[in-house]
């Protein structure tokens, strides 16, 4: 077997959980993402999915392991390679999903962390609609809420939020995900195989921060006409 | 009675739509597929040799002219073609995916590798073969 780069080391912040980063063209922002980052945790790895921007130089600068795709092959292909990547590492136990946009708060993915470890979850699933911290505006929510009920009609669990990209999955859950959705349907699929792995999860309220960088940034109503497509048609 | 050409094509409409939504690829759908293609081609040599017979089906299924019928059957058709296509290539999207992963994390894999054996001081398998395929420029 190949031996690999151990993880542990003196004075490792959290040595058993990985930060999955889907990377793709996020220059602006992703230095300082992975900064507040490595405050808390040591292990973070971004996956650069063929940024033209030079996102994964950025990246590597601030401490983050790098792994490139040769080519752009979307969000959920990006997430599946880096959940690929951290469930091989020695002394991984949790896999925190984290979007390198900075929407997402440290103290909820810690939050989250402890809820894991304190009821052995397999999985924490991140919700923005359990608490009124975070107001999407109505476009967005209605997206997101279709979002959620075509999620739960498929999947027959009962989650709030569906699209959003801040989980904590245990090794053992991370074991069941094999995502073959490229694109954006990949966040229905990965609960869909969650629940085929019958493992414990919660929801946990988070906090979602949209600033001006990632509105621009962020899924628009004809998107998810895509992700509607691509959840019946593959 | 164009009542029959209607439930033709509706017919032909929706079981395109069955086939675009379920339905995975396989040999038995490969064997169909070019069972249709050499009806297709015989009808086609019929069709041409007596052009009369056409328009006397067209009749019989409610439709005015032979033209008109063959131009129904070509839309049909070309939807159908179009699905099809399109499945190929999600799933050709899928395997490119899949190796462009494990190149990625073969890529990430032999990097720990070297990594770890910098920091340590014993030599491991990883290493030569490393060595090997990035021809690192250490001796001979």
């Amino acid at each position: 077997m190949t031996p690999r780069a151990k993880p542990i080391s003196r004075g490792a912040k959290n040595p058993d959980v990985w930060i999955v980063i889907p990377l793709y063209n996020e220059a602006p922002v992703i230095g300082s993402v992975i900064d507040d980052l490595k405050a808390v945790f040591s292990n973070v790895v971004c996956i650069d999915d063929g940024s033209s921007d030079g996102s994964g130089a950025i990246a590597k600068a601030h401490g983050a392991r790098v792994i490139n795709h040769p080519i752009n092959l979307g969000q959920g292909a990006a997430l599946q390679t880096g959940i690929s990547y951290a469930r091989e590492q020695v002394g991984a136990k949790y896999i925190v999903t984290f979007d390198a946009d900075g929407q997402h708060r440290i103290d909820d993915a810690l939050g989250m962390l402890e809820l894991a470890r304190s009821k052995n979850l397999g999985v924490v699933f991140g919700s923005r609609f359990l608490d009124d911290r975070t107001n999407p505006g109505f476009a967005k929510k209605v997206v997101l809420k279709t979002a959620v009920w075509v999620t739960n009609q498929t999947t027959g669990m009962k989650l709030t939020d569906a699209h959003n990209g801040l989980r904590v999955l245990s090794v053992e859950a991370a074991k069941g995900i094999n995502l073959q959705q490229d694109r954006m349907a990949h966040a229905t699929e990965i609960v869909v195989q969650i629940g085929r792995t019958k493992l414990p999860w919660e929801e946990f309220p988070v906090e979602v921060i949209y600033t001006d960088y990632s509105k621009a940034k962020g899924q628009s109503l004809l998107n998810s006409v895509n992700i509607l497509f691509d959840l019946i048609v593959n | 009675m164009t009542i029959w050409i209607q439930i033709l094509l509706v017919l032909g409409l929706v079981l395109t739509a069955v086939y675009l939504v379920r339905s995975t690829p396989s040999a038995s759908h490969q064997a169909i597929r070019r069972i249709l293609v050499i009806l297709a081609v015989l009808v086609g040599v019929v069709a041409v040799i007596w052009p009369g017979l056409l328009s006397l089906i067209a009749h019989a299924l409610g439709v005015g002219r032979g033209a008109d019928l063959l131009l129904y059957i070509l839309v049909v058709v070309f939807l159908i073609e179009s699905v099809s296509n399109y499945k190929r290539s999600v799933n050709q999207a899928r395997t490119t995916s899949a190796l462009a992963r494990e190149l990625a994390l073969v890529e990430a894999r032999l990097e720990d590798a070297i990594a770890a054996n910098e920091t340590s001081p014993t030599p491991t398998v990883a290493k030569s073969t490393a060595k090997k395929s990035s021809r690192a420029p250490q001796g001979k």
